[in-house]
């Protein structure tokens, strides 16, 4: 496992601990192309951390949309910067967070989705961040401190809670 | 992500294979933009084999739409949607833009 590029995740982890959860990082270049890899990674973290088919599909939906909105957003397009994933299993649910030194994102900015316009009137804006909201069973939004660097960095965590508990 | 197109008399047929999302999207956009800048309105789109589709694969097949209803000129035919992918479009209040079809020869006659 590599060294997490913020301080959050900073200090060495084992992958697996004594409590039975895992976190797996990977680091993706800010490319469309890599969708196929990152969506492959964390369907694997979410049927291993025990997520139904349907669950882990929600997920992969959600972070392909979140990996998106981040070049899109923060990068202002394809670039060579990084975009790191972080998925932990715990025993109640797969928390992903993904991280990137972009522009501050504020989901703020981002339009309410228009989900009833007539066709003509239709706007598709904003329909990324709904996805992972509606996908998810928390969404959050954070800027953190850049690892031993005197930036900042968004820091988007997503729970998926696993049906058969609680 | 495959893009197949068949001209029929009526309409054309596009059939998508694989996985719709931003890196794919664009590749199915120029596969329906070469249909319409033929001047041809009425499509199906077979989307039996479509594995996965985020926002952006909705992007292009609602811009397709728009494109074909104007001025009346045709429309953009949705047939064997699996259930997940009609998720997402009743998710994006997609539903109520498109006609829905389970059968192909259908589709393909509705024109």
């Amino acid at each position: 496992m590599s060294e997490s590029i913020f301080q959050f995740f900073s200090q060495p982890s084992p992958s697996d601990d004594a409590e039975g959860q895992s976190l797996q990082i990977v680091k993706y270049p800010a490319q469309f192309r890599v969708l196929d890899d990152l969506r492959e990674f964390v369907g694997q973290q979410a049927e291993t951390c025990g997520l139904d088919e349907k669950a882990s599909y929600a997920v992969q939906l959600a972070v392909d949309e979140a990996f998106t909105n981040i070049i899109e957003h923060a990068y202002g397009g394809e670039c060579d910067k990084t975009i790191e994933c972080i998925c932990q299993c715990t025993p109640d649910c797969l928390v992903v967070t993904l991280v990137d030194c972009g522009n501050p994102f504020n989901p703020n900015d981002i339009p309410e989705p228009d989900l009833v316009s007539d066709l003509e009137d239709r706007q598709v804006g904003g329909l990324g961040l709904y996805f992972m909201r509606q996908m998810m069973d928390e969404v959050s939004f954070r800027v953190v401190p850049a690892a031993g660097k005197n930036t900042e960095c968004n820091l988007l965590q997503m729970i998926k809670r696993k049906e058969n508990v609680g | 992500m495959e893009v197949t197109t068949i001209e029929y008399k009526h309409c054309d047929m596009i059939k998508i294979r694989g996985r719709i999302d931003s890196s794919t999207a664009a590749q199915l956009s120029d596969a329906l933009d070469s249909v319409i800048d033929q001047g041809r309105f009425k499509i199906v789109i077979d989307m039996n084999d479509v594995e996965y589709m985020s926002s952006a694969g909705l992007r292009v097949l609602i811009g397709a739409q728009k494109s074909c209803k104007r001025y009346n000129r045709g429309e953009v035919v949705l047939a064997l949607v699996p259930k997940r992918i009609y998720d997402a479009l009743e998710l994006a209040g997609f539903v109520p833009l498109f006609r829905f079809h389970d059968d192909l020869l259908a589709a393909v006659g509705s024109f």
